[in-house]
């Protein structure tokens, strides 16, 4: 394969390994990249909301070319049961601002213009190669990768493991443990075409504007999980998630509940008319700050989703892989500068480095969410959202009915459900979780 | 309400493009006689449907249509029902937008 000695090797072509490989070269080092798909992001799979601040860090220019859907000016919640959903808008002016704060995009196009900038920055960038083990000396140190190319063993200083959710180098070398089906979720997501300007007079969106719809209640059948509509130029992506541990327990098929999804009344006339051109699936890392596995060792550091990374309370994914790229690439930097090995101590400064930044300090915040969502599962996703789907009726259907009495019949129908002490039990469970 | 839907996945996963390494299974289940209740998860939890019980009630896969979600990996691997892998480079499914 390739004789040369590299500085550092990074796995995986996504937003962690993009931003870990372009930092490393932009800096001077020597960096192949390896990545299984037939390009950059054509194995990858996202909702997909990307967050500007984190590339504007390594590409402060990136809105110049980067292949941009919308930029978000609005985010519903809904709160849905089989019939309604009870919502919350934010849209303002505000985010029409001269640069925008979030954008919708498509990453299979984003991850190959990433993987562009990767390129320009001087790294090399094998693609249609697997990784098929870590290559150790005889002290147990990471000294490279075996690639299933002839001859593909390659050797560096330091690999950087940006392989994923289903991070398969990690748990062969048994650097971290196979996610546990509560752990993480899986995602079905598909995309429909429609001209440009229906999707902007359904979404009641001008020109660039986007908006993104998070929604969660009965469609869940009341499994932890979460269904999202995001609007790009042409298409809409629809998806829905939920824990793996549940359809485990439930026997929910993916893809029927993606359809029942679609064809709620709230959701059908989004996509009427549509053309779907793709169907897809991932795993998304839902464990949380107490998931996080070891992040460094000798020869070795993980970033994004193979090492769990992700807000899923926030939905944010994407940019904590880019940022624990970015980070571990700088650490990298750091200790090469030192003229030091790439030992554990010294890469230690990798994790102290994360723990600083928005990422650990995140995932802390939630530490109890996992916990908390995971277990009451029914009561969140199920009971209360009908509950609330109830009383916005009651409250909104005018009758003649004295709203006094409405009132006790809805608070009777809380009580009826989760009883006093429940209720004040999961406003307080809740409180403590996001504290 | 509980309406059923029937929806065929075979339908869902024809607009995807795929490279088959043919001859080349990445998932393999190990021999059984009777499936464990991972194994059975699976004919369920599988997004594209690539397990189906045969006529003898064992567990197989197909998987041309597989995704490569991690989903039978998460829930089958540790217990050595099954064997994970990726395809070789290149190959398996080819997300146009993902
Ligand atoms: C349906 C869905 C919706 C989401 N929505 C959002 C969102 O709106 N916003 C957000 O911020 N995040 C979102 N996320 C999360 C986000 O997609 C991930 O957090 C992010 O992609 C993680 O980046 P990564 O680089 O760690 O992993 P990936 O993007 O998965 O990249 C891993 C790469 O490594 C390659 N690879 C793996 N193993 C090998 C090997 N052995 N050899 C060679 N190459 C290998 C893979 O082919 C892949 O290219 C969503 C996820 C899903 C599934
Ligand atoms: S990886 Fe996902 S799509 Fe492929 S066989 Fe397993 S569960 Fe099915």
């Amino acid at each position: 394969m390739i004789e040369e000695r590299f500085d550092a090797i990074v796995v995986g072509a996504g937003m962690a390994g993009n931003a870990a490989a372009f930092t490393l070269a932009n800096r001077g080092l020597k960096v192949l990249q390896i990545e299984r798909g037939e390009y950059a992001g054509s194995k990858n799979v996202q909702g997909a909301i990307l967050y500007a601040d984190m590339l504007e860090k390594m590409i402060p220019d990136f809105r110049e070319d980067a292949p941009l859907e919308r930029h978000l000016v609005e985010q519903r919640f809904w709160m849905m049961d089989e019939r309604a959903h009870t919502g919350l808008h934010y849209r303002s002016d505000d985010f029409n601002e001269e640069r925008p704060n979030r954008y919708t995009i498509i990453r299979a196009q984003f991850d190959r213009w990433f993987s562009s900038k990767v390129q320009e920055a001087g790294a090399i960038v094998l693609c249609e190669t697997t990784v098929k083990e870590l290559v150790k000396d005889a002290y147990g140190r990471v000294i490279g990768v075996l690639t299933d190319r002839d001859g593909g063993e390659v050797h560096a200083d330091v690999v950087v493991l940006a392989e994923g959710v289903n991070g398969l180098l990690g748990t062969k070398a048994d650097l971290r443990a196979i996610p546990k089906p509560e752990n993480v979720a899986l995602a079905v997501k598909e995309m429909h075409f429609l001209p440009r300007e229906t999707i902007e007079s359904r979404f009641n969106l001008k020109g660039d504007e986007g908006t993104v719809i998070e929604a969660a209640g009965t469609i869940s059948r009341g499994m932890a999980g979460m269904g999202f509509i995001y609007a790009n130029k042409e298409s809409i992506s629809v998806g829905i998630g939920c824990l793996v541990s549940d359809f485990q327990k439930t026997g929910e098929t993916p893809y029927d509940l993606l359809e029942r999804f679609k064809q709620h009344p709230s959701v059908a006339p989004l996509l009427e008319g549509s053309e779907v051109k793709e169907y897809a699936g991932h795993l998304i890392p839902e464990g949380g700050y107490n998931a996080v596995p070891k992040l460094y060792g000798d020869g070795w550091v993980v970033v994004g989703d193979a090492a769990q990374l992700n807000n899923f309370v926030h939905r944010e994914g994407s940019n904590l892989a880019m940022t624990s790229g970015r980070i571990a690439a700088e650490a990298i930097f750091q200790v090469k500068s030192r003229k030091e090995p790439m030992t554990a101590q010294n890469l230690s400064i990798y994790k102290d480095m994360l723990d600083n930044s928005f990422v650990m300090k995140d995932l802390k915040k939630y530490k109890d969410m996992p916990g908390l969502l995971h277990i009451q599962s029914q009561n969140f996703f199920l009971t209360y959202p009908q509950l609330v789907s109830k009383a916005m009726q009651n409250f909104v259907r005018v009758d003649g009915t004295p709203k006094v009495e409405k009132e006790k019949v809805t608070v009777k129908s809380f009580v009826a459900a989760r009883s006093w002490t429940g209720l004040f039990g999961d406003a307080i469970r809740f409180a403590r979780a996001w504290r | 309400m509980t309406t059923e839907i029937a929806v065929r996945v075979e339908d869902k996963l024809f607009q995807n493009r795929y490279q088959v390494d043919v001859g080349q299974a990445h998932i393999k289940v190990k021999p059984h006689t009777k499936p464990s209740p991972a194994l059975l998860a699976l004919l369920k939890a599988c997004p594209a449907h690539c397990y189906e019980l045969n006529s003898n009630g064992q567990v197989e896969i197909a998987a041309d249509g597989c995704v490569e979600c991690g989903t039978c990996r998460v829930i089958a691997e540790p217990g050595g029902d099954i064997e994970w892998s990726y395809p070789r480079g290149g190959y398996g499914v080819l997300f146009k937008f993902g």
